[in-house]
């Protein structure tokens, strides 16, 4: 198994770890995986929004017990999403 | 969203751009202060895609648009809000994107004569010239108003479907957004950019003034939305959290910043912008420790960290609230 391509978004606000989200998944492939790490409780409402209109499977978003409260979330690449 | 749904329905596909400039107001309310915990969390842009079962692309701008806030060419509107240039600025990129991408042309939702600069009938052919777009600018709801563009020649969409509305009622949109079946929809009267906003917008003219010069990154337009700004001297300003989630969010920005934080008593992170001269730093603490619990007693300890350099305490009165000058603050 890979391992997954990872997205530190630690510290920054939404959208930008939407965006970096969508800018690293841009150059993989179907089955790819990826893990965002971010601070801003706002990627709980939106990456599974946009994992969900561009057909990317989120499979895990969980919130660390770490002193710097960081959000783990899991996507697996699509290839497919809204027509 | 009306727009995209318009032109939908007529079995284009259609995919959503949403810019992100750094001024947006609703990621940044989303995240950090708790007044806005009762909004719902989420991205607007994101959720009108969900809505209408449509790919949304979000594009960081940021440094683009420095050029756009700083030198825009058809000046500003009733604060820091360039918003003709920035219409374009935002075209110019969705058709570089609709060109790198495979795509005709592009929409928007404009209505003739709904904002009083960007959105007239002599600008919309400013926009569509300025962006490089020309004809393959869309209004679907306002189409009628304007001369056929190159999808409505084409046929690619049907020009009697498209609508001629005009002026700054909402009412048509809203009766639309029935018909169609939304019941929730963003705020339809703006508000979404701090580049609108009086106060942002004099922080912004203080920042610029302090440098002298008009430049940003994207950090120093993130804390101008961020504390209260008092400037008590031309070298130095202070940003002093207002509650816990912009503590939490200033945080992360104290290494980069000298920064207090009252020891003794409860009390706000505060950034130093600038420089700090001799007593500067005992005149920041008393500023801190006014707005501290302990702002009625007698002292308050108040750690300095300077940037890059040693932490120290310093034991101070809290400055009384009438000895702070009303034009110390910012905004």
């Amino acid at each position: 198994m890979p391992e997954p391509v990872v997205v530190d978004a630690r510290g920054l606000l939404c959208p930008m770890p939407v965006i970096r989200t969508q800018d690293a998944i841009a150059g993989l492939s179907p089955g790819c995986c990826v893990q965002v790490l971010a601070t801003d409780p706002g990627v709980h409402a939106d990456l599974p929004a946009w994992c969900r209109v561009h057909g990317h499977t989120l499979e895990a978003i969980e919130e660390s017990s770490d002193a710097d409260g960081a959000i783990s979330a899991w996507i697996r690449v699509g290839n497919g999403g809204a027509t | 969203m009306l727009a995209a749904r318009v032109v939908k329905e007529q079995g284009v596909h259609v995919e959503g751009l949403n810019f992100y400039t750094g001024f947006c107001v609703e990621g940044h309310t989303h995240a950090v202060r708790a007044q806005d915990k009762a909004r719902p969390k989420r991205n607007n842009a994101l959720w009108v895609a969900e809505q209408l079962d449509m790919k949304l692309h979000i594009i960081d701008v940021v440094e683009d648009y420095k050029d756009v806030v700083i030198n825009p060419r058809h000046g500003y509107g009733q604060f820091m809000n360039p918003c003709l240039d920035c219409k374009g600025f935002m075209v110019g990129k969705a058709r570089e994107w609709m060109e790198a991408n495979g795509f005709d042309f592009i929409i928007t939702g404009e209505v003739i004569g709904q904002r009083p600069k960007s959105q007239l009938k002599r600008t919309m052919p400013v926009i569509a010239s300025e962006s490089g777009a020309h004809e393959r600018l869309l209004r679907p709801l306002c189409a009628k108003l304007l001369e056929p563009t190159l999808p409505e020649r084409e046929g690619w969409v049907n020009r009697d479907k498209l609508f001629d509305w005009s002026g700054r009622s909402r009412k048509p949109q809203m009766e639309l957004a029935e018909s169609f079946g939304f019941e929730d929809y963003a705020q339809p009267a703006g508000g979404c950019c701090f580049l609108t906003d009086p106060s942002y917008s004099r922080k912004l003219q203080d920042l610029w003034q302090a440098r002298g010069a008009r430049r940003y990154e994207l950090d120093d337009i993130m804390l101008l939305k961020m504390g209260r700004h008092l400037r008590p001297r031309p070298h130095f300003k202070l940003i002093i959290s207002r509650e816990d989630g912009e503590n939490r969010f200033m945080h992360g920005y104290r290494k980069q910043f000298t920064h207090l934080v009252p020891t003794s008593h409860g009390g706000p992170l505060a950034l130093l912008d600038g420089e700090a001269r001799d007593g500067d730093l005992e005149l920041a603490a008393r500023l801190v420790a006014r707005f501290s619990q302990g702002r009625d007693a007698d002292l308050v300890r108040v750690a300095v960290a300077e940037r890059n350099g040693p932490e120290r305490e310093l034991t101070v009165t809290p400055m009384a609230a009438d000895d702070v000058p009303r034009e110390w603050y910012v905004a």
